[in-house]
């Protein structure tokens, strides 16, 4: 028994690891392509057919480039950064659930790594930590635009990690749990949680959203990294592999918090059959499309506005909702 | 047509009106207002439909360069060329000099002689790319149509001098055979489809 465990514990770390390193490049692609698509242009092209090549030959450069340390760089935290960033994103995958449990050559497998009870709030904490990568980064590379980035990511992890925080309070006093599949169970019980206790699920289901954009830092938040402010921000110096575990995480967390928003207000993957499933990685989809889309068609908002946001309207909110929740549930 | 209109220079004074700006909140309240306002307007759900429209649309405007090209218009002034005559493939630079007299840079050289015809005949022509700039007067002032510009526009090469030669310029002779030589669409250009009605002099008796 212990063996097996370990094993399969094992199996499904490195098949998670290597589908979402490989999601991250392919993400990377639909980026491209839906973001051209939406600017009428074609995006990738040339490198295989419609372009799909183009990421292994980002790959190939990415691996191939010079790495780079600067002169006056504080060298170990430098490298250490990207790697913060890429594994703690990996690391918050552990207490997801990607699929219902099923069955094969008659051995029950639990798409779960740990199904520990506070798996939501390791999944928080653990993608809390990864902001040392963009902080610790920014503030070692010895660059003026890469230290306003580190700065700015400070500013805007204490403003969105109250919403997340408060956000999923409503959901979680209604479960009674912090483990996801509590959550999923719950939901197929009661209905999906947006739908539940008179809106309260609705409202704290916009605040995850809008709290998942300055998570990942995606374009309305986009202001860690920005390309017409400063630069690529912490990125600046970075160069070949470091920069692109970077990249690797920002996707990672991307797919692992379009995980986790259906999970947590939609349904999950529902009662656990093969629809289910195909809905949970249809809702996945989509949240990640909706990422791009917001890139494609939003401008972004500058770090004051998005701590005005987080703390003047979307805290009050989530703080408010909570109540209404309490009083609903006593 | 009276001349007030354009020399009045006092811009502030008509034609010109203020955006319509809503005035600034300045108590707590007005400014709650329009910001609850502006979030239940849903502006940013009519962004998202319109970069959605165009990517359902899929109306790419997207040009493959090397695979497929803008049509470049007839007047465009890119590398000359020399014409040849319809009726009897000879070329129809007559050396008059006009070109070499006009160039603003200097740029077209030309050398004539008498041939044993007794004609003036073009011994030399050569024009100096590097200092060309591409003005299109050489192909204004030709009175014969010879001297045009194409629409080649890509040429390569470690000087710009050594784009294309006189010869290179020239209507190739082939072309000339399947009638495929192109006229000067601009100023001064024959009427369309004149060069079909064009029968060959008969030269040898």
């Amino acid at each position: 028994m212990e063996v097996a465990y370990l094993i399969e514990t094992v199996i499904k770390v490195v098949v998670i690891l290597l589908v979402f390193s490989a999601l991250a490049g392919i993400g990377t692609y639909f980026e491209r392509k839906i973001l051209a698509f939406m600017q009428r242009r074609l995006g990738p092209m040339n490198v295989g057919p419609f372009g799909l090549l183009q990421v292994a030959a980002d790959g190939i450069k990415l691996f191939t480039k010079e790495d780079i340390i600067p002169t006056n760089v504080v060298a170990p935290i430098f490298k250490m950064a990207p790697v913060i960033t890429a594994s703690t994103a990996f690391m918050a995958a552990a207490a997801i659930p990607f699929l219902p449990e099923f069955e094969i050559f008659g051995y029950t497998v639990h798409p779960i790594v740990a199904d520990i009870n506070i798996g939501i709030l390791y999944i928080l904490g653990i993608m809390g930590v990864g902001l040392y990568g963009p902080l610790l980064g920014g503030m070692a590379s010895a660059n003026k635009f890469a230290l306003l980035s580190a700065a700015r990511g400070a500013a805007v992890f204490i403003s969105y990690e109250v919403v997340t925080g408060l956000s999923i309070l409503a959901p979680i006093m209604m479960v009674g749990s912090l483990s996801l599949i509590d959550f999923n169970n719950y939901q197929i019980e009661n209905g999906w949680i947006v739908f539940n206790l008179y809106g309260v699920g609705f409202v704290a289901f916009i605040l995850f959203w809008i709290a998942a954009f300055a998570e990942t830092g995606r374009t309305p938040f986009h202001l860690i990294a920005n390309d017409h402010e400063i630069i690529d921000g912490f990125g600046t110096e970075y160069s070949g592999m470091r920069w692109g575990l970077f990249f690797i995480g920002e996707y990672a967390n991307m797919f692992f918090i379009s995980f986790v928003i259906p999970l947590l207000f939609l349904g999950g993957y529902g009662d656990g059959s093969l629809l289910g499933a195909l809905a949970l990685l249809g809702k996945v989809a989509f949240f990640f499309f909706f990422f791009l889309w917001t890139r494609a068609a939003w401008p972004d908002v500058r770090p004051d506005q998005l701590m005005w946001l987080c703390w003047k309207v979307l805290m009050p909110i989530a703080v408010v909702n909570i109540l209404i929740a309490a009083i609903i549930m006593i | 047509m009276k001349n007030e209109a354009f020399n009045d220079r006092n811009v502030s004074s008509d034609g010109y009106f203020k955006v319509d700006i809503a005035e600034y909140p300045t108590d707590g309240w007005a400014k709650f207002t329009r910001v609850v306002r502006r979030t239940f307007r849903a502006e940013l759900f009519v962004g998202l439909w319109v970069v959605l429209r165009e990517m359902l649309k899929f109306d790419i405007h997207t040009i493959q360069y090397p695979l497929e090209k803008m049509p470049i218009g007839p007047r465009y002034r890119a590398v000359h060329e020399m014409k040849r005559l319809w009726e009897s493939d000879a070329e129809r630079c007559i050396g008059c000099g006009l070109c070499e007299k006009i160039c603003i840079s200097n740029c077209i050289k030309m050398d004539t002689k008498i041939d044993e015809h007794s004609r003036k005949e073009v011994s030399e022509y050569t024009i100096n790319l590097g200092r060309c700039i591409f003005c299109g007067y050489c192909a204004e002032v030709c009175p014969e149509l010879a001297i045009t510009h194409g629409g080649e526009y890509e040429n390569c090469s470690e000087q710009r001098e050594h784009f294309i030669d006189y010869t290179g310029m020239l209507t190739p002779l082939e072309m000339m055979a399947n009638g495929t030589q192109k006229e000067f669409e601009g100023f001064g250009a024959i009427t369309p489809h004149e060069d079909e009605s064009v029968k060959k002099t008969p030269l040898s008796y």
